[in-house]
């Protein structure tokens, strides 16, 4: 799977060259007027003023970054310093969202490596099998996922049913849940790409290793890891940023001590109590990490290959 | 060589990844069909849940829900896959032009921008030039996060296709749109089809965006499940949760299906 920074379309033949601006329109159109412009309007909201019944004042202001990094007392008249509350905010979700980035790693690698080393007949099956899960409804996903491991729920009793424990574990509302619903929700996105770089690696580089005895392991540590690197990195950056954002298994999994950026968003829109131009800020600081993330794996994908 | 392939153990995470992706699907659609009222006992086999999806006192609610769902994934999902058809021709087609970096990065945005942050960017626009949030908007939405979704495979598949047939009818004085119409189109079906069904299922499953710009009132059955879990995950709930996933099944199965079919017979037919 080519990464989603890099363009590896051929150029191909010139038949529909003249047309090309009107075929292209429509996109432009869609994307450039439904996306691009909408993005752009949120940044101007972020330094907008602040309007009571939801939405906002058109006045510049500062005040929706200047709630997210700094405090400044009661009355606002006290010396501003850091204010941790947001930032705390973001580093659990940067946390949460690493966590499920590894969960999915140390599972998915195997899965991958698994399938990628079955005859080329039934990789296909495995696969469709792995890729499944990604098309069913998120939210219903996570929703089965609740049910499965609340306190009175299958998993629980069949836990107690095999004497493994004698009460049920609490994991509804802790950070545990949080992540095996972020692990859940993204794990066939962390088995793609590894398995595209898998499948394309030389076996007989495990093989010579092999004959200059060195063991599984160290092959593997030594040969293999360095190789299928890239797809390593697509599918960690796959995992991570949507994590990050992620709404849905927070929200429903959560609970207040486990409170994600994406609920933080969510709150800033949501009746009389909102404030548009900080839900504007606490997104345009999402989307300048997430993009950071794909332009340090854009550099470094143009560095593997130009090694 | 078996040897250097085979790593102990990872056959065991391998079912052990496939336990945890499907273990908690299984288990919704078996008590979907559980007849007791308690969704903690099992109560015998019953369809009554999914009866009361039909006739129970919520049917109206979640039935106005699915049709909006659905008559917003087919509109989306077709506007999208015309939109992405004619972008991959001239990306595939169109030889080397400028700007046409910058177009693959746009046709790939929606991919980049987290959902939240394009739900936000979404809301304020539509609130901005003043439209009343509400079917419109959100059939708006769908497009715009469809199209990627429709384009890859149309693109990867086109990408396969080489245009000497095209060629070959020009040369036979077609004019560019029969040479479209009656050569490439054709050939280029099972990665439309497929395109179109991908930005179908995306459609149907988009909760975030869709619950941030469809206003008051407005319901697709994602946003009412939602709604309804806040309360407690009922029987009924599960019945609908099934159905879908059923669908959603079906959906890609079919996908992967007509792919797998045109990626054996990638030449056209021989001309009788």
């Amino acid at each position: 799977m080519a990464g989603p920074l890099s363009d590896h379309t051929p150029e191909g033949s010139g038949g529909y060259r003249g047309l090309v601006g009107a075929l292209l329109l429509p996109t432009w159109i869609a994307i450039g007027v439904f996306l691009v412009l909408p993005v752009a309007l949120m940044a101007v909201y972020s330094v907008l003023t602040k309007e009571f019944r939801g939405g906002v004042d058109w006045q510049f202001s500062l005040a929706a970054y200047d709630q997210f990094f700094l405090n400044r007392g009661l009355f606002g008249d006290e010396p501003p310093v850091l204010e941790w509350t947001y930032i705390a905010i973001f580093l659990r979700s940067i946390w949460q969202a690493l966590l499920a980035t590894v969960f999915c790693l140390l599972i998915g690698f195997p899965t991958a490596w698994f399938i990628a080393t079955r005859p080329a007949a039934s990789r296909g099956i495995w696969l469709f099998l792995i890729t499944i899960p990604y098309w069913v409804n998120l939210l219903i996903r996570t929703v089965s996922l609740k049910f499965l491991i609340r306190d009175n729920g299958p998993l629980n009793e069949a836990l107690i049913g095999i004497g493994l424990i004698d009460s049920p574990l609490p994991l509804v509302n802790t950070n545990l849940a949080v992540q095996l619903g972020l692990f859940y929700s993204y794990l066939p996105f962390m088995v793609l790409p590894i398995y595209a770089a898998v499948e394309r690696y030389n076996f007989a580089l495990s093989e010579a290793a092999a004959d200059l005895y060195a063991s599984r392991w160290v092959t593997l540590r030594e040969i293999v890891l360095p190789i299928v690197r890239p797809g390593i990195v697509a599918g960690c950056l796959l995992v991570f940023i949507p994590s990050l954002g992620a709404f849905l298994a927070p929200d429903l999994l959560g609970g207040a001590k486990t409170f994600m950026i994406g609920s933080l968003i969510d709150e800033q829109f949501k009746g009389s109590l909102g404030n548009w131009p900080f839900g504007a800020a606490v997104s345009m600081i999402l989307m300048t990490l997430v993009m950071i993330a794909l332009l340090v794996y854009a550099r470094s994908a143009a560095k593997g290959e130009a090694a | 060589m078996k040897g250097v392939r085979h790593y102990p153990g990872f056959l065991g995470m391998t079912i052990l990844c496939l336990v945890v992706l499907y273990a908690p699907l299984l288990v919704i659609m078996a008590y979907s069909f559980n007849g007791s009222t308690s969704i903690t006992s099992w109560g015998g086999f019953s369809l009554r849940w999914y009866a009361e999806v039909f006739n129970g006192p919520e049917s109206e609610r979640f039935g106005q829900a699915a049709w909006n769902s659905l008559t917003i994934a087919v509109i989306a999902a077709t506007v999208a896959t015309a939109i992405a058809t004619a972008a991959a021709v001239a990306m595939v087609r169109g030889g080397r032009f400028r700007g046409r970096g910058a177009t693959f990065a746009l046709i790939n945005l929606p991919l980049m921008v987290p959902e939240i942050v394009t739900a936000v960017a979404t809301l304020i626009f539509f609130s901005m030039i003043g439209l009343t949030t509400g079917y419109l908007t959100v059939l708006v939405a769908h497009v715009t996060f469809c199209i990627p979704f429709a384009y890859l495979p149309i693109s990867a598949r086109l990408q396969g296709i080489e245009d000497q047939y095209e060629q070959a009818a020009r040369d036979l004085y077609a004019t560019r749109w029969q040479a479209f119409r009656l050569i490439l189109l054709p050939l280029l079906a099972p990665g439309v089809i497929s395109g179109f069904l991908l930005a179908f299922i995306i459609s149907l499953d988009d909760f975030i965006i869709t619950n941030f710009v469809k206003g008051a009132g407005m319901e697709t059955l994602p946003t009412a499940i939602f709604g309804s879990v806040k309360q407690g995950i009922k029987p009924n709930i599960m019945a609908i949760s099934t159905l879908m996933l059923i669908v959603s099944i079906l959906f890609v199965t079919l996908s992967y299906l007509i792919n797998r079919k045109g990626r054996r017979s990638p030449q056209p037919p021989t001309p009788s």
